[in-house]
């Protein structure tokens, strides 16, 4: 099941100037491409979550950079860019009980939609959306994008 | 009580033959008080006769004030490892009191009073409170904290020995404060100087003039440093007359305040001796001269002191005050010896700080506490560098980290304090001791 997970970039930012450039131009060093991108921000900090096409350099690259990185399993699911797609995913996901941390979407060249997420309950998410025919991203799709 | 005429004011002493004494007179109750003392603790102390042994010293080498130079000093840290009473001069039946300080690694540290020792201490007050005009008349509003802290019940005996009528609000509610300040007629108000600005702030936005609504004519305040700037600020604001009251707990509390003249803190000779050391290497310094303040007390019964460590910088002044008395006098202290800071009247040494974090695996073991004066009140913020383990990327694990971090401090500062995670390799390293503080009050 592991290779449905997508390895999410996670760093400790503290909200100050400068600091996402420090870590974009790591990244241009290192020629790591980011896929998704979204900073949750709480007053003096931030969390700045990615998904990237090489997560082990990036993650090695700013650990070496002396950020604060952990790696977080998520998933990506595919979905079709109309109305209501997102209301059918929160809703299967609703009824067995998976509970959403934090979600954040973004949308393709081939107009695919595509909603990166993060459950309290990865297997049983994996499973419900499955059974439901929704597709789910791989590290290889994630490459490939 | 007697008055004179001195210094464009009418003076009242408390005790006029004591307070108005030849400092030769006065020097020779402190030799034959201190020969008494070093007896007695020799005596009644095993920490002290250990002390004296491995120092090579007896009683009765001492016979001069000179001889004093000989005995060794004792410090706040004798008072911890000794905890709770093991310094303590009297078997426990004696003891009317017990006042308690917060201490650097959780040990805090206990006062034990006699009856006679309470009694000595509101003697002192009286004669201070005496020498800023304070007495019989006066509604003193003590907003010191009452309880374990010897601020609230060390100026509230100190008043009703001088027949003071005693408000005994304690410290916050300010609303309470300004109020029964109005309805009750307070003369005298006891607080930290930082708590009396904050209430000033409150009455404008009130519209509560101190000049005309309130009787308040004087104001008692310490437990922080404050500097003659503030004392401008708060008497020009407020139309009081403020005073420096000083003391320290292990002391017995604060016992000492400035006179009218405003010119130094007199030590009252016969209960005290006052000597200003070079902290480096122990020596005694002359009269005039800047050091650490160590002081012997020569009446306390349960806790005596000899030659104890108070910490503080300060100038010694043997020299007759306007005012008439002749006690010697400490000049406003200017800073300590050691690195405690002083927030909100609370004493707080960063390896406290350090010592709570050691015990949290979740943060890194840097840290940089930061102490500003924000709307007149002290602030404390601790910048802690996240730890990669303790990382987790949902924001509120980390708002409850810093929470933690902060109840854990709280509980052992006594002291509210703000926390937060900031990125590794922030807090500057430095070789050797490393800065602990940055303190951008601008007193």
């Amino acid at each position: 099941m592991d290779e449905k997970f997508i390895k999410q970039i996670s760093l400790f930012a503290e909200n100050k100037p400068g600091r996402l450039a420090n870590i974009a131009s790591s990244f241009k060093e290192a020629s790591v491409n980011i896929r998704a991108f979204t900073i949750a921000e709480a007053g003096d900090f931030g969390i700045i979550r990615m998904v990237v096409d090489k997560p082990e350099k990036a993650h090695r690259v700013l650990h070496d950079a002396g950020f604060t990185v952990s790696e977080t399993d998520v998933l990506g699911i595919q979905m079709e860019d109309v109305p209501g797609q997102l209301a059918t995913i929160a809703e299967v996901l609703g009824k067995k009980g998976a509970n959403i941390d934090y979600a954040y979407a973004f949308v393709t060249k081939t107009e695919k939609a595509f909603l990166i997420i993060r459950v309290n309950d990865l297997k049983t998410a994996v499973e419900t959306l499955y059974e439901e025919g929704i597709p789910l991203l791989d590290m290889s799709d994630v490459q490939s994008i | 009580m007697t008055k004179w005429l001195l210094c464009d004011n009418m003076i009242e002493y408390w005790n006029p033959q004591i307070e108005r004494m030849p400092l030769d007179e006065l020097e020779q109750i402190q030799e034959e008080r201190l020969r008494h003392l070093v007896d007695y603790v020799y005596t009644h102390s095993p920490f002290y006769k250990k002390r004296f042994d491995e120092a090579g010293v007896k009683p009765e080498d001492i016979k001069t004030l000179e001889d004093l130079q000989k005995l060794p000093f004792t410090y706040k840290q004798d008072l911890r490892d000794n905890y709770p009473k093991g310094m303590f001069c009297v078997p426990d039946t004696q003891l009317v009191r017990y006042h308690v300080s917060s201490g650097t690694t959780g040990k805090p540290t206990v006062v034990g009073y006699t009856k006679s020792d309470i009694h000595e201490w509101a003697k002192s007050l009286g004669r201070a409170l005496t020498s800023i005009g304070v007495g019989r008349g006066d509604v003193l509003q003590v907003s010191y904290g009452y309880g374990l802290f010897t601020g609230g019940l060390g100026l509230h005996y100190g008043a009703e020995e001088v027949g003071s009528t005693v408000l005994p609000i304690s410290v916050g509610n300010t609303d309470k404060q300004l109020e029964l300040m109005q309805d009750l007629g307070t003369t005298t108000l006891a607080c930290t100087p930082s708590y009396f600005l904050y209430m000033a702030e409150e009455a404008k936005d009130k519209g509560i003039d101190f000049q005309k609504d309130t009787g308040l004519k004087t104001g008692i305040f310490g437990a922080e440093p404050w500097t003659e700037e503030m004392r401008k600020r708060m008497e020009d604001a407020t139309g009081i007359k403020a005073y420096d009251v000083f003391g320290t707990s292990e002391l017995s509390g604060p016992l000492f305040t400035e006179c009218t003249c405003q010119d130094g803190i007199h030590i009252w000779g016969d209960q005290f001796i006052v000597e200003i050391i070079d902290p480096e290497t122990g020596d005694t310094l002359p009269e005039g001269e800047r050091g650490e303040l160590v002081i012997t007390t020569l009446t306390k019964e349960a806790l005596p002191l000899i030659r104890y460590r108070i910490g503080d910088y300060t100038i010694l002044n043997k020299q007759p005050c306007e005012c008439g008395r002749t006690h010697p006098r400490i000049m406003r202290v200017t800073g300590r010896v050691d690195d405690m800071l002083i927030i909100r009247g609370i004493n707080v040494f960063p390896g406290q700080v350090e010592s709570v974090l050691m015990k949290m695996p979740e943060v890194g073991e840097h840290f940089m506490i930061h102490v500003d004066r924000i709307n007149e009140m002290d602030t404390m913020k601790i910048q802690i560098e996240m730890n990669d383990e303790a990382f987790s990327d949902k924001v509120n694990d980390i708002i409850s980290l810093e929470k933690k971090v902060a109840s854990a401090l709280k509980s052992v500062l006594n002291l509210s304090v703000g926390v937060e995670l900031v990125e590794q390799g922030t807090i500057p390293r430095s070789i050797g001791k490393s800065k602990k503080v940055i303190d951008n009050r601008k007193l």
